[in-house]
């Protein structure tokens, strides 16, 4: 089992993804250069959190049409599993692997700081770890994080059970009070319909240590390790 | 002969173009005028304060590296290399792209000397926030360091805003940036090496910036001038890619040396890196990369565009090192080569436009400056306390010290900044010190940054000599031994005797302060020329301090824990109301004297927490500062807000004026929290190292609760307090 995480010119928490796979997971990974386009032998890509071509445009718009794309969009079409954190989020929505776009978060300013999320759907590959409706203590880093879909898609997003994870308090009230950045619905993560697919604004990466001060975001990694190993022993 | 019109409007005095004549055996061209214009502003010569700061210690308890553009320690096999440095002028003018810069130009300065950037952190002050501009202002910086720093991938960790009518007119913006390596990964910023390349590598060169450093830096300001096209534009994205490039190319071994293209752009680091490296250089400007057109060659060397570096490399070596560069889509190319003749070369298309000894032209004047006691101070000093009336009621005083936007909380500030990026922030903004974990090792960091700019004024030796006491407390409430120093001494006129007594009695403090703790001055920056046409700002020495945990694990935050634990003072309560926050806001007085410092007391009270911190006794630590006591209470009741904790303060019983006792800012005192069974081991250790020690209370409830002997003086409930510390500063900067 092999984890790749993207570098795109601007990824600013590549680093940090590399370094809990290896360090804390102790499970092997190699970085992708967004110019190179051979996934062979990897069983999860992470698109991780930065500055993407420093964001000057919308967020994700150019690292979209990086080469690395093109081979992600086909593992991804074949079901490999794909996690975008925050940037790496905004980048899938941009390439069209995941619904809904990124507004400026509500107040217009960056945001970082902790919150909680509720685990929606604990039935997928990412957080099968997790309880059914499982608080989580994670925090949030992005100027854009304020999801938004229409009225259709946000049906079909409740409809297939693909809203993974919601802003909550910390006793998990979904409601408005508990929203950092006005993301429509209170979400935080979404799937795709198939389900290889996720994408958060939270960083599961800075809270998979205890001294850090939230383990948290570790078991969505430990989730998809025992995902990965479960599909191999069938 | 020059016109001195000319060289007047470069910053440049009679006396030094006569040192030029001297220098040069002839009359300057244009680009040489430019070139020491630069060279001997104040800004990169220090030509008035170089005399001074020769005082500063530059050894201490942890051994100590200095460099050309930055310095540090050595711990174990890591170098932790650090600087701090002023970007006021820009920021006064132009907030957001002012402080920006600001944030890339010190991050450059890290990893230039091969270290990756950590954390940074800032010392902010503004004029008070009822003013437009100064609103205006503070918004600006945030954005321009959220903007920078969030996008580079450096966390911002920490700092400190205060404010004061002394900076209306001129803001100060001072940024710290921390690194580490490897120790045999350390690079210096010299060229040596005759035929090794002289490689420019990073953003093009644009006519923004131009004379930055000596028109801007290097005046204070007047009414009615337009200085923005001197303030530079930033782009963190090149920044972010300029950092994985240039640690990589160091890492190849290839290198001779490196320097950042900061204050006087190409100026600066042709000379300095030739003069760092005792050899010379022939560069030609026609390989410089650009992005306007028809650019003279005084302009490309005096321009300060952003996020450009200056590289000396192996020769032969110069493709493996353009390769790495133009991987990350930025510009390399090879401009010169080193030469043995001491001199910097400059041709533009092959014409030379300036030929001058580089030791010559990086080694500015030095100026014996005059100064004098400012006579207002003998006044000022004098506190008749006789006729100031104590508060009737304690509670209002302590709410609205709370709300005061020099004491209350600035999350609104450090939300806006990604401060756990990199995964090692440990202890969050918002207490003491911040912590971050060296991955790899069991050790930790912590840093801080200090400076009150109040007392400075009143008494600016024994202010510097507080600002390097409060640090160190604040790193050793956080779990760390206080270890080295960088200094942002920010000042007015220069050449107004008052002014520069006030510098030299704040060097003098630093010096003595730091002896007294044996840590060294490793970096640092001067800003002189910090006046509005209304008045100069207060003596600021900020102090950036690193402090060193041997076991991360121990890291300890401003915060009551748990219930039911011993709350303890280590330090005395003296009667020291002169220079409060308290005569400030409540009284409306700027007056008396600073409160007293006895340096071995600070030692005996910083050995005694830093210990029982150490042996893992001790559940809460927060020194008391602007606010005195009661404010320190507080904090440590409600700055988790996720975990408030009130407390009842029964022990106290003192025989002197109640506001004194509740809001004075005696130095050397320390509000522990622990376990109740481990009180007994923790006046152990104050009795060991003979520091005053107090069990003044206990955790619990929802109110905090101070008594003097029998007389209720504090009553109010946790939300209350949280209501006036925690939405003031929001309120007012939105309001």
């Amino acid at each position: 089992m092999k984890f790749g995480v993207v570098v795109f010119p601007g990824s600013n928490c590549d680093q940090d993804c590399f370094y809990v796979i290896k360090d804390v997971l102790r499970k092997p990974v190699k970085y992708i250069w967004h110019k190179d386009t051979n996934l062979d032998g990897l069983d999860c890509i992470i698109l991780p959190g930065g500055f993407s071509y420093g964001d000057y445009l919308r967020t994700g718009s150019i690292a979209r049409f990086s080469p690395v794309m093109k081979p992600i969009t086909e593992f991804a079409k074949n079901g490999g599993t794909v996690i975008g954190i925050c940037n790496g989020f905004q980048i899938l929505l941009e390439a069209g692997l995941l619904p809904g776009v990124m507004l400026r978060n509500r107040d217009l300013n960056f945001i970082c700081r902790y919150v909680y999320i509720k685990t929606e759907n604990n039935r997928t590959r990412f957080t099968n770890l997790y309880n059914a409706g499982q608080i989580l203590k994670i925090p949030i880093a992005h100027n854009e994080g304020n999801y938004y879909i229409d009225p259709a898609g946000l049906k079909e997003l409740r409809d297939n059970n693909q809203i993974v994870f919601r802003y909550c308090s910390a006793t998990g009230e979904v409601i408005d009070q508990y929203n950092p950045n006005g993301a429509l619905d209170n979400i935080a993560g979404i799937i795709n319909r198939k389900g290889n697919v996720l994408g958060l604004m939270p960083h599961p990466e800075r809270s998979a240590e205890k001294e850090l001060g939230s383990e948290d975001g570790y078991f969505i990694f430990q989730s998809i390790i025992k995902w990965l190993n479960r599909k191999r022993t069938w | 002969m020059v016109k001195p019109d000319v060289y007047h409007s470069l910053g440049l005095s009679d006396k030094e173009y006569q040192d030029i004549l001297r220098i040069l055996k002839r009359k300057p061209t244009n680009t040489e005028l430019a070139m020491f214009s630069v060279e001997w502003s104040e800004h990169c010569g220090y030509l008035c304060s170089r005399k001074w700061l020769k005082l500063l210690p530059k050894t201490g308890k942890y051994k100590t590296l200095i460099g050309e553009d930055s310095g540090g320690i050595i711990i174990d096999d890591l170098a932790i290399i650090f600087k701090m440095e002023s970007h006021n002028h820009p920021s006064q003018i132009e907030p957001k792209q002012g402080a920006a810069t600001g944030v890339g130009g010190i991050i450059r300065d890290i990893f230039t000397a091969g270290a990756r950037p950590i954390a940074s952190l800032n010392s902010l002050r503004f004029g008070p926030l009822s003013q437009a501009y100064n609103k205006y202002l503070l918004n600006g910086v945030v954005n321009g360091i959220q903007f920078y720093g969030n996008c580079v991938g450096v966390p911002t960790v920490g700092g400190e805003i205060y404010f004061d009518e002394s900076y209306s007119g001129n803001c100060l913006v001072n940024a710290m940036c921390i690194g580490i390596t490897k120790k045999e990964k350390l690079i210096r910023a010299r060229a040596y090496g005759r035929g090794n390349a002289i490689m420019y590598v990073g953003s093009s060169t644009g006519r923004d910036g131009i004379g930055g450093c000596s028109i801007l830096a290097s005046n204070e300001f007047k009414e009615g001038q337009d200085k923005r096209p001197t303030v530079q534009i930033g782009d963190p994205f090149t920044e972010k890619c300029l950092i994985e490039a240039t640690l990589e190319a160091i890492n190849t071994g290839y290198l001779v040396g490196i320097k950042d293209m900061g204050a006087a752009g190409l100026t600066c680091c042709t000379s300095e890196m030739a003069s760092a490296g005792n050899s010379g250089m022939d560069v030609e400007l026609g390989a410089v990369p650009r992005r306007e057109e028809n650019m003279e060659p005084w302009e490309i060397m005096m321009s300060e565009s952003q996020e450009r570096m200056l590289v000396c490399v192996k020769k032969g070596k110069e493709e493996q090192i353009k390769k790495i560069f133009l991987k990350w889509d930025l510009n390399a190319s090879v401009v010169g080569r080193v030469t043995d003749d001491g001199l910097v070369t400059i041709r533009d298309n092959g014409k030379i436009v300036a030929k001058i000894n580089a030791h010559a032209l990086t080694k500015a004047p030095i100026y014996d400056m005059p100064y004098s006691k400012p006579r207002y101070l003998r006044k000022l000093n004098k506190l008749e306390a006789s006729k100031i009336p104590d508060a009737k009621d304690h509670n209002k005083v302590l709410l609205k010290l709370l709300a005061t936007p020099s004491i209350a909380n600035k999350a609104w500030v450090y939300r806006q900044y990604d401060h756990m990026v990199q995964t090692n922030t440990v202890v969050l903004p918002g207490s003491d010190a911040a912590v971050l974990r060296l991955k790899g090792t069991d050790k930790g960091i912590a840093a801080t940054t200090d400076c009150n700019s109040r007392y400075c004024f009143l008494n600016p030796y024994r202010g510097a000599q507080i600002a390097v006491a409060e640090a160190a407390r604040n790193l050793v409430c956080s779990g760390a031994h206080p270890a080295a120093i960088t200094d942002c001494l920010n000042f007015g006129n220069p050449k107004k005797p008052e002014s520069f007594w006030q510098f030299k009695n704040c060097l003098e403090g630093i010096r003595d302060a730091c002896r007294s703790f044996n840590i060294a001055v490793v970096s640092g920056n001067v800003s002189f020329y910090n006046e509005s046409p209304k008045s100069a700002i207060n003596p600021t020495p900020a102090i950036g301090m690193i402090g060193i945990l041997n076991d991360i694990n121990k890291a300890c935050s401003q915060n009551f824990k748990h219930e039911d634990d011993a709350i303890i003072l280590l330090g005395y309560c003296r009667q020291d109301l002169g220079a409060t926050e308290y005569l400030k806001e409540i009284h409306h007085l700027t007056k008396g004297d600073v409160p007293q410092l006895d340096l071995k007391l600070e030692q005996a009270v910083q050995k005694t927490a830093l210990e029982a911190i150490e042996k893992g006794l001790v559940n809460s630590a927060h020194d008391c500062s602007e606010g005195g006591l009661a404010v320190a209470l507080a904090e440590c009741c409600i700055s988790n807000k996720d975990k408030m904790i009130g407390a009842n303060i029964n022990k106290l019983n003192y025989d002197m004026r109640l506001d004194a006792l509740l809001f004075g800012e005696s130095q050397s005192r320390i509000i522990l929290s622990c376990n109740q069974d481990s009180a007994g081991k923790l006046r152990k250790i104050a009795l060991e190292f003979k520091a005053p020690f107090y069990v003044i209370g206990k955790t619990g409830g929802r109110v905090l609760r101070i008594l003097n002997d029998t007389e209720e003086l504090i009553y109010l409930s946790l939300e209350d307090l949280y209501e006036k510390w925690g939405g003031s500063l929001q309120k007012k900067i939105e309001g």
